[in-house]
């Protein structure tokens, strides 16, 4: 059962979604808080990452719905669901690898501003303000990331863990209010997973609500207030990660065998 | 050459020596046609009015190909819109004579307008498919102006039209000699000098869009299509609007052309002027106004001095093995090829395009997939 | 009556040459994802080929069998080591470019090879001599020549011959299991660069079959020809299911009869507004529009995406 709250920020709805005959989500429905940090986890090929590109737009739902903040998203276009608000990082990192690192975050801030052709060719004071709005916004989550020091490098050139805090970077550029994160602590070390776990948390105080997929069952439990865990495309448990961890549907998703 | 442009780079480093550069080439282009006058004859300044007209063009496609990464192989389609615009709405041909200071926005309007109808429906494909349709597109339009001379004479079919007002601004005709400053000009150097402002205009425009937000969401558009879409990025509208841009550009260098000209027929909007344009921007450096500045000049100038392989020839075997017009074809085709295979950046690359178009670097190459096809 | 089928006959002769050039494309762009603009110079090389072998033999004392197979062998061979070189120089190196590099490649080949053919055989259209007396058949009020009956057969054979090869034989498995991923291909033992070098072999062998038959059938050769039946028969395959072999014919055939019935009643569905020289803008519309609505042809399953 979704928990009951009375500030519900993402529901989902049995959302279906198949590929030819393979069921990738069946029926899958929950429902996230606001301030939360939800964790989504599963054994590989559960759906997880499907259940993200059905929310970001990338995949058309078969059927079922969600909303975010009472807004119908279903099948709305991927640009339309970031500009209400949902942003997502990507598994195998999509940065734009020959620009530099505050010109990836800068695109991010695209959907918030609004300079047309006549302004840009032109440089009107109202364009020019944008654009410094732009670039400060930019080096300041640079900053808030810890990764100021790397602006002008192109994305590509940074190192792996830095590559994936710009590309939250980026994705908080667009002002979300829930931040969906696809297995952001993969290939990182332990102290890099430390680093990101923090950073996590500081995400949250400062008032976003975050959606976690994640392999690293010490971050999930660690870090998250909520965990569904999805097996073949159901979700076979939810609640907190005390209780999702006794669950034995869990355990022989994860073992392959009762208890 | 190649350190010539290093050259010029470092040069921009310093404030003082950047600004005497500036004004030293400043200076070099509104002197150019009588220095070539003196030099290299009148013929040359009509090459260098061509060479502007080919900069505004290939500025135009780099739009396209080079800040957004569609390939775009009917560009001159949108040439063949403003030039037969201008060459219907200012000849004997209806009878109608509107001025230059109207076509001009008009044609830019139109062909932005047919970028727009090209656009919407085939920009969702994927790259190479568009490649294909907008080739054939180009050939559509090339189609239809050699045979909408019946049942309804609108285009005057495979003769063209003729007679094509010139350009002028009101009683002031480019096409007439002029005393001013007791300098004399000829007809070529009044339009050697109105190119001149308006391919000025056509980069600096080129340069304000590159480096605003439009010109970061196409970087990023070509770059991970879908990270873009992700990341907010109407990749349907900024496409188009990329599109529309380039077709406006292409649409004023036509009416230029028409009324540079005083003629014009299909023959002169073929897939091959499409080719050399492109050619211009893959030659020049994807994606680097300077660069593809450089291109369209080396590409004009070029076949210009292939001229001279026929007399070569003749002294050399005492006869023209191939006819040096054949080989212009020849040479942008190679250029192409070897730019690809050897230095597909181009040979004066903008810093950032260059990495990215050398094939061994990592995330650059993942599968750029479009959004489109994700979904079905 | 008559003009129906006249136009029907006409179609599936038209048709099956345009599906012998889009088998071609069909097969690399499954195998490779590549879009081989300089296809359709192939077809015009082969049929220039042909064309010079047969003028050079003429006067010789051979019979004049011999002459055209050795003629169609030549142009055939000659046409073979072509793609291959142009696989091997131009788009082997580009593999893991991004994609527009091989792209302009292939634009920059087709213009190139275009021009060697211009250099080498003039500007001019050149009389293909291949005399076939060309005996009219009357079938049903319509009529059918012996060369096009000749022109039929030897589309069907190749394209059967091809589609056996690809689903019956071992190398047509390892050019499968190529198309489906090059890395576990090759993984499995298949060498993946020798199956890419095959599919351009037997589809310029193919394009060269199709440049002698269209040749000898319009009794015309020009150095331009391949550009054009180039883009028709890559709508061809578009059109039947880029990457599906079935499909490059099917949509050969299709775009054959598409063409010649739309050439045929063009005048008559516009009031006369359009004629029949507008016959080449057909293919473009038909290309659009399967773009537009089914971009995975008729019988396409998924497009194939490059691995």
């Amino acid at each position: 059962m979704p928990i009951a709250s009375t500030d519900t920020l993402l529901r989902v709805h049995s959302v279906t979604k198949s590929f030819g005959g393979l069921m990738a989500l069946s029926e899958v429905s929950l429902s996230i808080s606001r301030g939360q940090i939800y964790g989504l986890i599963g054994p590989n090929g559960a759906g997880k990452t499907t259940l993200f590109n059905v929310l970001t737009g990338l995949y058309h739902a078969d059927h079922g719905e969600f909303q975010l903040n009472g807004i119908h998203l279903a099948n709305k276009k991927p640009h339309k669901i970031a500009q209400h608000g949902l942003a997502r990082t990507f598994q195998n990192i999509r940065l734009f690898a020959n620009m530099t690192a505050l010109e990836n975050v800068m695109v991010g801030r695209h959907a918030r501003t609004h300079t047309g052709v006549l302004g840009a060719i032109l440089r009107t004071p109202h364009a020019r303000a944008e654009e410094k709005e732009i670039r400060d916004r930019a080096r300041e989550l640079l900053s808030y990331m810890g990764i100021a020091a790397f602006a002008e490098d192109l994305a590509k050139n940074l190192s792996y863990g830095d590559q994936r805090r710009l590309e939250i970077a980026r994705a908080m550029a667009t002002d979300p209010q829930l931040l969906a994160l696809d297995e952001p602590a993969a290939g990182m070390n332990a102290t890099e997973t430390t680093a990101l776990k923090k950073l996590i948390e500081k995400i949250r105080s400062d008032g976003l609500t975050v959606l976690l997929i994640e392999h690293d069952m010490k971050l999930v439990m660690g870090v998250c207030d909520t965990v569904a865990v999805l097996d073949y495309g159901e979700k076979i448990a939810e609640g907190s990660p005390q209780e999702v961890q006794r669950d034995p549907l869990v355990i022989e998703a994860y073992l392959g065998c009762a208890p | 050459m190649l350190s010539l442009f290093a050259h010029w780079q470092t040069l921009k480093q310093n404030p003082r020596n950047a600004w005497i550069a500036w004004i030293a080439l400043g200076l070099l282009l509104v002197a150019l046609p009588f220095l070539s006058d003196w030099t290299l004859g009148r013929s040359w300044v009509r090459i260098l009015a061509f060479v502007l007209l080919y900069v505004m063009l290939a500025l135009g496609l780099n739009i396209v190909v080079g800040f957004a990464g569609l390939l775009d192989l009917g560009y001159v389609a949108f040439f063949a819109v403003g030039a037969y615009l201008y060459a219907l709405l200012a000849s004997p041909h209806f009878g109608i004579h509107l001025p230059f200071w109207v076509l001009l926005p008009l044609g830019a309007l139109v062909a932005c307008v047919f970028g727009v109808l090209l656009g919407a429906p085939t920009l969702r494909l994927r790259g190479d498919y568009l490649a294909i349709v907008t080739l054939g597109f180009g050939e559509i339009i090339r189609i239809f102006l050699n045979n909408l001379n019946a049942p309804i004479n609108l285009t005057n079919g495979p003769q063209g039209v003729n007679l094509i007002d010139p350009v002028s601004f009101g009683d002031f005709s480019l096409s007439k000699s002029h005393d001013l400053f007791g300098i004399n000009f000829a007809p070529v150097h009044n339009y050697y000098y109105l190119f001149l402002v308006i391919a000025l205009i056509i980069i600096f425009v080129g340069f304000r869009l590159q480096h605003s937000r439009l010109g970061r969401a196409w970087a990023a558009i070509r770059e991970d299509e879908v990270a873009a879409a992700a990341t907010g990025i109407n990749t349907r509208n900024m496409k188009l609007l990329a599109f529309a841009m380039g077709a406006s550009f292409g649409g004023v260098s036509g009416g230029l052309f028409a009324g540079f000209q005083g003629f014009v027929s299909p023959e002169s909007f073929t897939l091959i002027e499409s080719v050399m344009v492109l050619c211009m921007v893959v030659l020049g450096g994807m994606g680097h106004i300077p660069g593809v500045i450089v291109g369209a000049i080396l590409l004009v100038a070029l076949p210009e001095a292939l001229r001279y392989l026929g007399p070569l020839q003749q002294s050399l075997f005492n006869k023209v093995l191939v006819d040096p017009a054949d080989l212009r074809m020849l040479l942008f085709g190679l250029v192409l090829v070897v730019m690809m295979i050897f230095r597909p950046s181009g040979i004066w690359p903008s810093p950032t395009r260059q990495r990215e178009l050398t094939p061994e670097d990592g995330i650059a190459n993942q599968e750029k997939e479009s959004v489109y096809d994700a979904n079905r | 009556m008559d003009i129906f089928l006249q136009q029907i006959i006409n179609g599936l002769v038209l048709g099956s040459i345009y599906a012998l050039v889009a088998l071609g494309y069909s097969m690399v762009y499954g195998i490779l994802g590549l879009i081989n603009f300089a296809h359709g110079e192939v077809v015009m090389i082969g049929a220039m080929i042909a064309l010079a072998m047969l003028q050079a033999l003429a006067s010789s004392s051979m019979p004049i069998a011999v002459i055209i197979l050795l003629s169609l062998l030549v142009a055939a061979l000659v046409c073979m080591a072509l793609g291959y070189a142009m696989e091997k120089v131009c788009y082997r190196p580009l593999r893991n470019a991004p994609r527009l590099a091989p792209l302009i490649t292939a634009i920059g080949l087709s213009i190139v090879l275009q021009n060697i053919a211009m250099i080498a055989w003039g500007r001019q259209f050149v009389a293909f001599p291949l005399q076939i007396h060309a005996t009219q058949h009357a079938i049903a009020g319509a009529s059918i020549s012996d060369l096009q009956i000749l022109i039929i057969l030897v589309a069907t054979a190749s394209a059967v011959a091809l589609l056996l090869l690809v689903h019956k034989t071992r190398l047509g498995r390892a050019m499968r299991a190529t198309a489906q991923d090059h890395r576990i291909a090759g993984l499995m033992g298949v060498n993946v660069n020798t199956i890419i070098s095959v599919a351009f072999v037997l589809g310029s062998a193919l394009a060269a079959a199709a440049g002698i038959m269209i040749a000898a059938y319009y009794g015309l050769a020009h150095y331009s020809m391949g550009a054009l039946l180039g883009l028709k028969a890559f709508t061809a395959a578009v059109l039947g299911g880029i990457g599906n072999l079935g499909g490059a014919v099917v949509g050969g055939l299709l775009l054959g009869l598409i063409e010649s019935l739309g050439a045929g009643y063009i005048g008559a569905l516009t009031g006369g507004f359009l004629g029949s020289h507008y016959q080449d803008i057909f293919a473009f519309f038909v290309l659009i529009l399967v773009l537009i609505f089914r971009p995975s042809g008729l019988l396409g399953e998924r497009v194939a995406e490059r691995a």
